[in-house]
């Protein structure tokens, strides 16, 4: 009879188990708790010259963007203002970026994103990863939703990149066998050496880190992470990046757009 | 070498202390640091800043290795008569840069 009812209670248990895992979401509150930017680990010197437009060294790259917007490149003879008009026509998209591309059938970042205009619709060649010229144009097109939250779809043909990007994250990796979440979801209110470790949101990349002396986007941080856990690097525009980028995304989500920030 | 940002009051009042700005796009590069084959890379600081108004020198500045990628300089001079700022620096590749701005006192 004891032996009856100790079934009974487990078997309730495991029912009500994998109801709530069904009902509940698993959101980016319930993974962290507390959602907050990498801002806010910041030196206070850092976050001065983040908030000052002038001083900020990305406003150098947003420049460079602003100039490449209206700059007629390519076979077709268009620049970006030929199609879309004023930058301001960009408001809002980079928070729904990495995005499903239905032509491609795969998700973009917005550096892709911003190649595949310059390949199939200037007839131009793609900028090169990393260079002044494609950082400048992310970084410019992304302020234009400075301010605004964080809102990607990890619906649709979204999805299996986001699983996919969602298990790397959680799968140990590299010579110190270690996953992101050890770091970022685990430990992210404790320090590493003499310097804090963060959330590791994206939402201020391109971003410009005083530690590399220029822009850089988030792809290049995140090959810094494999780098740090001594894992082999995807190289830039490979799947897991993109799948990476967006798993960060929708875990950052209500976050706001900071391109460009200064980080460390 | 010539992407920079140069700020400078449009108007000012005669006698004023006004700030000029600038941060200049450029990889400091110290020469302390190797390539991947062990060889150092070659020395291209901005070596020199000068600031003239109207003409005359208000400011040079002497840089060397040890100063971060795209410096950013802020500095004071009296407005004392309208006219132009004229920014110029070089580094050690023998490039040069040029910023300019207009101000009117009164």
């Amino acid at each position: 009879m004891r032996g009856i009812h100790t079934f009974l209670v487990a078997l309730l248990f495991a029912i009500s188990n994998a109801y709530a895992g069904a009902q509940l979401p698993h959101t980016p509150q319930r993974v962290l708790g507390v959602v907050k930017s990498g801002t806010e680990f910041q030196s206070e010197n850092t976050r001065k010259l983040q908030a000052d437009d002038f001083s900020n060294p990305g406003s150098l790259w947003i420049e460079r963007g602003e100039q490449l917007w209206s700059t007629v490149d390519g076979k077709a003879q268009k620049s970006c203002a030929s199609c879309h008009g004023s930058a301001q026509a960009m408001k809002g998209v980079a928070t729904r970026y990495p995005a499903f591309d239905k032509a491609q059938g795969r998700v973009l970042d917005l550096e892709a994103r911003i190649n595949s205009c310059r390949v199939n619709r200037q007839g131009a060649s793609a900028f090169s990863a990393e260079s002044d010229e494609l950082l400048g144009m992310t970084a410019y097109v992304a302020l234009q939703s400075r301010g605004m939250p964080l809102a990607v779809s990890i619906d649709g043909g979204a999805h299996p990149t986001f699983e996919s990007g969602r298990s790397l994250y959680y799968q140990r990796i590299g010579q110190l066998n270690l996953a992101c979440n050890q770091c970022h979801e685990q430990s992210w209110d404790r320090s590493l050496l003499n310097q804090p470790i963060t959330q590791g949101h994206g939402n201020g990349y391109p971003a410009y880190r005083l530690d590399w002396q220029k822009m850089g986007s988030l792809q290049r941080r995140l090959r810094a992470c494999f780098y740090g856990v001594r894992a082999e690097l995807p190289p830039f525009g490979a799947d897991e990046l993109i799948a990476l980028e967006l798993f960060l995304a929708w875990r950052g989500e209500g976050l706001k757009i900071e391109t460009p920030a200064v980080r460390r | 070498m010539n992407n920079f940002r140069l700020s400078v009051p449009p108007v000012a009042k005669r006698g004023e202390l006004i700030a000029i700005r600038l941060i200049i796009q450029h990889p400091m590069e110290t020469g302390f640091r190797l390539d991947a084959s062990g060889r150092a890379y070659t020395k291209n600081v901005i070596n020199g800043i000068l600031c003239r108004y109207n003409g005359a020198e208000v400011m040079r500045m002497e840089l060397s290795s040890g100063i971060a990628a795209n410096p950013y300089l802020e500095f004071f001079t009296a407005a004392t008569a309208s006219g132009e700022i004229v920014i110029d620096w070089s580094d050690d590749a023998g490039e040069k840069g040029q910023a300019r701005a207009t101000i009117a006192v009164n």
